[in-house]
């Protein structure tokens, strides 16, 4: 948790990303704001187009055009990095933010072998000879669980498997020491039996150097193993944000309370599922006022109408709800 | 390796052995070569003792296993032209075909890469854009016109350039050389830009669709995510992943430039093969036709092979024992 009067190492105010589209602007990410202490991991969860990948490529300047940042600030180490030139953009990449990538499978250059890749990252951002940046990718391989590294130094990725090839990336990712690694969907393209030992593997070595991780994942079970904090993204906002133990197991915006109700329960048996009803808008018709209200089922008048802003529910605990700004957080029904 | 390469080796020889038998063919069915050989006052008993003498009577089998064992050491027989041997009349031609071919590719390749990826990395660019324009001239105008229209400006108009032959050449050993001389090297260049133009214009837009599509990839982002250098990423990872595309379609188009120089040869009255074919077909020279068949197979075979072992090179997919090797962890 940040100290308070700390700087944070990452702070996003208000960030929006909008689209450009024939139909005009689609605002994918709209008023999103969190924080990332060092060493702190924060997840970010949500459905598929809620804006948790975006917000991710916005935050290393990998927004892929038409997308483009259209407000807010992003500030790293205290100094804005939204809007940097591309040459310094490049130098904090790999160097102070790491990025770990779903697929493993597309994410190694084919026709390199995965040790020319891990001393081309280092050489790039360390001022190290080719020697020692051998060295230290062989002790990376090693740290993230490469059985034979002197052998796999020369393998290429298509020799690897999916979970190996992950470890490579997590080794990529780290090559340089970030302060920060954001992970998207590390797990999602891989085998269900080892998605957890590279997530433990990815907590563990970021607890070793103080790195801090912003985790994107569908997945509660992944954040609930691996995060200290989480952030809930619906249709680009962020509903509710706060400790991974106050979110998971005291919800309070109905979106997360419907999240937490889908998830099986073990050791108890349920006779239905809860389901919300109907599905999270498209960009391009998100509703006026809080964009969950036509699935909410403490839907009234004036959720149609204004959008509700982020209130504290509990300590570091923040849901954006009407329920809260209005009745406070026992005013639910 | 060794295996894959006899592999295509075996592959090779079948090839050779079906274009043997299409150019074999032709001395059967395509007229009747004695016509071709002897005077209108030639007797009848006097063509069939030349008949029996060029063992024309002899049955198919024997003539095709004939033909074969003299094609494989080179005798394709005597033009009924120029009464010469056919091996002879091609030695001399190969040099001037060759000299031109290359000089086409190397110029095609030498300017189409570098235009395809900028024209993939700028792509909104104002040059990126007249680039994409004057390609598709290029790919649109028939090469004829294209030669036409160079020796009118450059040969008529300006008179920088000679608008035929060859130039002077140097010999060394059987092998005859235009670039050793500046007037070779005159004549060399509108002969050679006008055959690489579509060439160019080709590599250049299949490397551009290569690199628009490599850029897109996750290896591409996640390269970029790891702070690399742009030319690192462009010139080393995309452009290496575009090669194996852009070498099966390059090679093919060596093989169709050497073959079909007889355009351009044509229009420049360039002394090589393909004008020595042109003249075959109109004299229904047929030993000069069939040789000049084997040998462009023999060209494609060759080219195809040094294009699958650069696939290995390149690929380290394709090296499949390696992968067993590893195995999974």
């Amino acid at each position: 948790m940040t100290a308070v009067g700390a700087e944070p190492l990452l702070r996003v105010e208000d960030l929006r990303i909008v689209f450009a589209s024939r139909r005009g602007e689609l605002v994918a990410v709209d008023g999103v704001s969190f924080a990332i202490a060092r060493g702190e991991v924060l997840g970010l969860v949500g459905e598929s187009g809620a804006g948790k990948s975006v917000t991710g490529a916005a935050i290393i300047g990998l927004l892929d055009p038409p997308g483009r940042i259209a407000g807010g600030r992003i500030l790293f180490e205290g100094a804005r990095i939204d809007h940097l030139p591309e040459e310094e953009l490049r130098r904090l990449r790999g160097r102070r933010i790491g990025a770990v990538f779903q697929d493993p499978l597309t994410a190694l250059n084919p026709l390199y072998t995965i040790g020319r890749q891990l001393v081309e990252t280092m050489r790039t951002h360390l001022d190290i000879g080719a020697a020692e940046a051998r060295g230290r990718a062989l002790r990376l391989l090693k740290e993230v669980g490469i059985p034979a590294a002197e052998r796999r130094f020369d393998a290429y990725p298509h020799e690897l498997s999916g979970g190996m090839r992950q470890r490579v990336v997590i080794a990529l990712a780290l090559a340089a020491d970030p302060a920060l690694v954001i992970a998207d969907e590390p797990t999602t393209a891989l085998d269900v039996s080892i998605q957890a030992q590279i997530i433990a593997l990815l907590k563990r070595l970021c607890q070793e150097r103080g790195t801090a991780v912003l985790l994107i994942t569908h997945d509660m079970g992944v954040i609930a193993g691996a995060a200290d904090r989480v952030a809930v993204m619906y249709a680009g906002r962020i509903v509710e944000i706060g400790p991974v133990a106050e979110v998971l197991l005291a919800p309070k915006h109905p979106y997360t309370v419907g999240l937490m109700g889908s998830i099986p329960p073990l050791g108890r048996k349920v006779e239905r599922l809860m389901q919300i009803e109907g599905s999270m808008p498209r960009l391009h018709e998100i509703p006026p006022g809080c964009a969950f209200h036509p699935r909410c089922p403490h839907m009234r008048p004036r959720c149609r109408e204004a959008r509700p802003e982020p209130v504290t529910v509990g300590p570091g605990h923040h849901a954006a709800c009407w329920l809260f700004a209005e009745e406070g957080p026992d005013g639910r029904a | 390796m060794l295996a894959f390469v006899l592999r295509r080796l075996a592959q090779a020889l079948l090839v050779m052995l079906t274009v043997g038998l299409i150019a074999f063919a032709l001395f059967r069915y395509v007229g009747d070569p004695i016509n071709n050989l002897v005077g209108q006052e030639t007797s009848l008993a006097e063509r069939e003792a030349l008949r029996e003498r060029l063992g024309l009577n002899d049955p198919f089998f024997v003539q095709y296993a004939r033909f074969l064992a003299n094609a494989a050491r080179g005798d394709f027989g005597f033009s009924y032209i120029y009464r010469r041997p056919v091996a002879e009349l091609i030695a001399e031609r190969l040099p001037a075909t060759l000299e031109l071919s290359f000089a086409a590719a190397l110029l095609a390749l030498l300017v189409g890469i570098p235009m395809g990826v900028y024209t993939a990395l700028r792509r909104r660019g104002v040059l990126a854009q007249g680039f994409m324009m004057v390609s598709l001239v290029g790919v649109s105008i028939p090469t004829f016109l294209i030669g036409i229209l160079l020796i009118l400006v450059f040969g008529v108009l300006l008179r920088w350039l000679p608008t035929f032959g060859r130039g002077e050449v140097v010999e060394l050993g059987w092998w005859t050389t235009g670039l050793l001389t500046v007037s070779g090297l005159k004549a060399l260049i509108m002969p050679a830009v006008t055959l690489a133009l579509f060439q160019m214009t080709l590599i250049m837009r299949l490397v551009r669709a290569e690199m628009l599509e490599v850029l897109r990839t996750d290896y591409i982002r996640f390269a970029r995510a790891r702070g690399l250098k742009s030319r690192t990423i462009h010139f080393g990872h995309a452009l290496k992943n575009t090669l194996v595309p852009v070498m099966t379609i390059t090679g093919l188009q060596l093989g169709s430039i050497i073959a079909f120089a007889i355009i351009t040869e044509s229009v420049f009255q360039w002394p090589g093969m393909g004008l020595l074919f042109v003249q075959a077909i109109n004299e229904v020279d047929i030993p000069v036709m069939a040789a000049y068949l084997m040998l462009i197979a023999l060209f494609f075979v060759i080219i195809n092979l040094v294009v699958d072992i650069l696939y290995y090179l390149v690929d380290p997919r394709l090296r499949a024992d390696r992968a067993v090797a590893h195995g999974h962890g």
